[in-house]
């Protein structure tokens, strides 16, 4: 019993310095050389300066951007320093409230859009950090941001086609639009 | 559902069929000692390790020698990973200056991780130094399931062996285990998950400006970071400019390929997989999502192997994709529908090309549907727990596909190891109620099932049972298991039910609105996820060390084949009507109820 516990205690310290010390040391040593954006957090600059990670939501809730998913992360919308979902049940009331307090200010700030919302865009995301939105729900909010920003519609579209991530190899996962990339584009027309 | 969700489910079920194949004869060689392709490199390493603790590698131990080195490795790794947590803020490798972790929540989080649960009650990026996530939870990452699948080759040798006492040496099994098959696997998956976007970083987080100000009305926080509350206990709220956003990192791709690989599941983020900075792209989500099953699925292949007969194992390979596929479909279909109450207020919910559709509350843009679900069957049939979706917003149906994954005893695939050591517990079972029928002793690979295999089979199916139901019954009669609900009505219950679910099944996974960091939850759920593990492993050796002991049987005319198609649909009965039939009336209560509420 005694020789039991002794090849428990170092078996546990070496395997603990082999996969808990040396292993994440070798990786981080190997993605910082052959990754170094993208193990850092894909830190998106503009001019010189970092302005959010691609990989990151950020809220926006002007006319002239595009508006990503909701986030139920706390105390505010997009603190990625806590992500979080709503959990809450599809049954909720509370989550009924919600989707409709989201319509409603889709439609106030759009009067004359009386499309259908596509769903991404009043429900909120699994991380509460969704850094993207469907086509639909750019193709839904283009009207708007050309109206604010005095920009042709059409103008407004092809830079959502810019931004539309496919696929990738035409199967897996969903088109997806980057809300901050297309904003930062949009900025970028002046 | 769309044509392109059932490409995916095709494609991803494909892949993992391909390659359990070449990786299941890798790991054979590997538990029996033979040469595998990387002694050359691995070897020394080994023998290193052989020296620096002491082990004799070639000493062999009974069943009961077997568990307690087990239980002694597992109890050391409890004590140092609580105690980790609990020193943290004295420690390097804290840049965000994070103190003690509560003791409740620091005794919950170590059983979690030592029994390959990976329930989490914290969340990473705000309680866990990168200290704490590599060398404390990352370790047992490795250790659980290593120890796991050890398990499972003690058991495979009890039915191979006969006349011996012995069943192999659990140091060398867990050390091969990690070093020839866990760590080069996850090296491989690290750096493919880096180069899709997982941080991989022991610098800061990092703040940045943000493009658009926002300004929010929140809580007002005292100095001990509680909200205040006025006179009628409401929160006292003040308006705030937000101006700038925090970038979490952290050493997470190192940590995630073996959390993905070895059916841990703990996130080094609060929402797991679902963060971009775990999972980022469509390509990451394939190749965690695989990892999700491999090894589970590969075991089948090694145990064939191992018996010295393939057809064994690719006949509970069979039934395992035949229970979880149709599940599968029955997620995706569910939330494909979409919620109705959304439909009738003017929302699109029709999949297109320019939209996935359906029920997104809780779940990506990137992944839509058929990613979710996909992930959401794989995670809970497995008993990984990672989740790419948040599973409490999910439809009831869609809910209650991977409640009842879980509830299927962590069979079909399940854990690394204890996954198939369920199953073949579960084969157990099944060769004795097909005995029973024709009145003849049953048999399986050669070995008569007798009264002392029964009752330890017996004793795996009920624990697991016992414990998912006592303990809802206790959250569901207490004020300090009501108090953690978060969803009203039936929802609330099935927040109950999934929890005592995940905790006994070691899953892991959470319909997570459930507050489970209570005094209430963290000791309950430190004890059944003890009780969930341990509990099922002594049997399961005890079994084996009782099979190496028997005579081999020579298959007669009356031996009832065990790889056939027959034996594969009596196997996937037996699984699903003990499964069903202990579980309807609490899904009835939950998800079942809560769908008949649409109508």
């Amino acid at each position: 019993m005694p020789r039991m516990i002794r090849n428990s205690v170092m078996s546990l310290l070496f395997m603990t310095a082999l996969t808990g010390i040396v292993y994440p040391l070798v990786i981080t040593g190997i993605a910082q050389v052959a990754f170094p954006g993208r193990a850092n957090g894909s830190i998106v600059e503009e001019n010189g300066k970092p302005v959010g990670s691609a990989l990151i939501g950020q809220q926006f809730g002007g006319p002239g951007y595009f508006w990503g998913r909701p986030s139920a992360t706390t105390p505010y919308p997009y603190n990625s320093a806590s992500s979080s979902g709503s959990n809450l049940g599809p049954n909720n009331p509370d989550l009924i409230r919600a989707v409709q307090s989201r319509i409603d200010a889709l439609r106030a700030a759009d009067p004359g859009n009386r499309r259908p919302i596509p769903v991404d865009l009043v429900t909120s995301s699994a991380s509460g950090l969704d850094p993207d939105i469907s086509p639909a729900a750019a193709i839904y909010q283009a009207g708007r941001v050309a109206r604010a920003r005095g920009l042709d519609v059409a103008k407004v579209r092809d830079l959502i086609a810019e931004n539309t991530r496919e696929r990738f190899l035409g199967i897996f996962g969903e088109p997806a639009v980057n809300v901050l990339r297309l904003n930062l584009a949009l900025d970028n027309l002046k | 559902m769309t044509g392109n969700d059932i490409l995916q489910t095709v494609l991803y079920f494909g892949a993992l069929a391909v390659l359990a194949g070449p990786l299941g004869l890798y790991m054979a060689r590997v538990y029996e000692g033979a040469p595998c392709g990387l002694d050359g490199v691995l070897g020394p390493l080994e023998r290193l390790f052989y020296r620096v603790c002491g082990i004799r590698q070639d000493e062999e131990m009974d069943w009961k020698q077997y568990a307690t080195a087990v239980l002694i490795f597992s109890a050391a790794g409890v004590f140092l990973l609580y105690f980790l947590q609990r020193v943290q803020g004295a420690l390097p490798l804290n840049p965000q200056k994070f103190g003690a972790v509560t003791p409740g929540l620091s005794f919950n989080t170590a059983l979690s991780f030592v029994t390959n649960t990976n329930w989490q009650n914290y969340s990473g990026e705000t309680a866990m130094s990168y200290l704490t996530q590599m060398a404390g939870l990352a370790v047992q990452n490795f250790l659980s399931a290593a120890a796991g699948m050890a398990a499972l080759v003690a058991l495979i040798r009890g039915f191979k062996r006969h006349s011996a006492n012995t069943i192999g040496n659990f140091w060398v099994d867990m050390a091969r285990g990690t070093l020839y098959i866990l760590m080069p696997l996850a090296l491989v998956y690290s750096l493919l998950l880096v180069s899709q976007g997982v941080v991989q970083s022991f610098g800061k987080y990092r703040t940045v400006d943000l493009v658009e100000a926002g300004n929010y009305e929140i809580p007002r926080l005292d100095a001990g970071g509680n909200a205040v509350k006025d006179a009628n206990g409401d929160p006292v709220m003040e308006k705030a400019k937000v101006t700038r956003q925090v970038i979490p990192l952290g050493p997470a791709a190192s940590q995630i390929a073996i959390k993905q690989l070895g059916t841990n599941g703990g996130g080094f983020f609060n929402v797991n997989s679902a963060h971009p900075f775990e999972n980022p792209t469509a390509f990451s989500n394939f190749l965690e999502c695989l990892a999700i099953l491999l090894i589970p699925a590969a075991l089948c292949i090694t145990f064939g192997k191992m018996v010295g007969d393939r057809r064994q194992g690719l006949a509970l390979l069979a039934a395992m994709f035949l229970i979880l596929v149709p599940l599968t479909f029955l997620c995706a279909w569910a939330e494909q529908g979409g919620n109705p109450h959304l439909a009738s207020m003017g929302v699109d919910q029709a999949a297109s090309a320019l939209q996935p559709g359906g029920n997104m509350e809780g779940k990506e843009a990137r992944f839509g549907i058929a990613d979710s679900t996909i992930w959401a069957a794989a995670t809970t049939a497995a008993s990984n727990g990672s989740v790419n979706s948040m599973h409490d917003s999910y439809m009831p149906l869609g809910g209650m596909v991977p409640m009842l994954l879980i509830q299927f005893g962590e069979v079909i695939f399940g854990g690394v190891g204890s996954g198939l050591y369920g199953m073949l517990i579960f084969a157990i079972i099944t060769v004795f109620v097909a005995g029973l029928m024709v009145g003849r002793t049953p048999e399986y690979l050669g070995k008569k099932i007798e009264i002392f295999e029964m009752k330890m089979a017996a004793l795996v199916v009920l624990i697991v049972n016992a414990l998912i139901k006592l303990g809802t019954a206790i959250a569901v009669s207490t004020k300090a298991g009501t108090a953690g609900i978060a969803n009203p009505g039936p929802h609330g219950f099935s927040e109950v039910l999934y929890a005592f679910s995940s905790f006994a099944g070691n899953n892991g996974s959470a319909f997570a609105g459930l507050n489970g960091n209570t005094v209430f939850y963290n000791t309950i759920g430190g004890i059944l996820m003890f009780f969930g593990r341990f509990w099922v492993i002594i049997p399961v050796l005890a079994i084996a060390g009782s099979l190496a002991k028997k005579k081999q049987v020579p298959a007669g005319l009356g031996t009832l084949p065990t790889h056939t198609p027959l034996f594969v649909v009596f196997l996937m009965g037996v699984i699903v009507i003990v499964g069903a039939l202990a579980f309807m009336p609490g899904l009835a209560l939950g998800p079942i109820a809560e769908q008949l509420m649409y109508h």
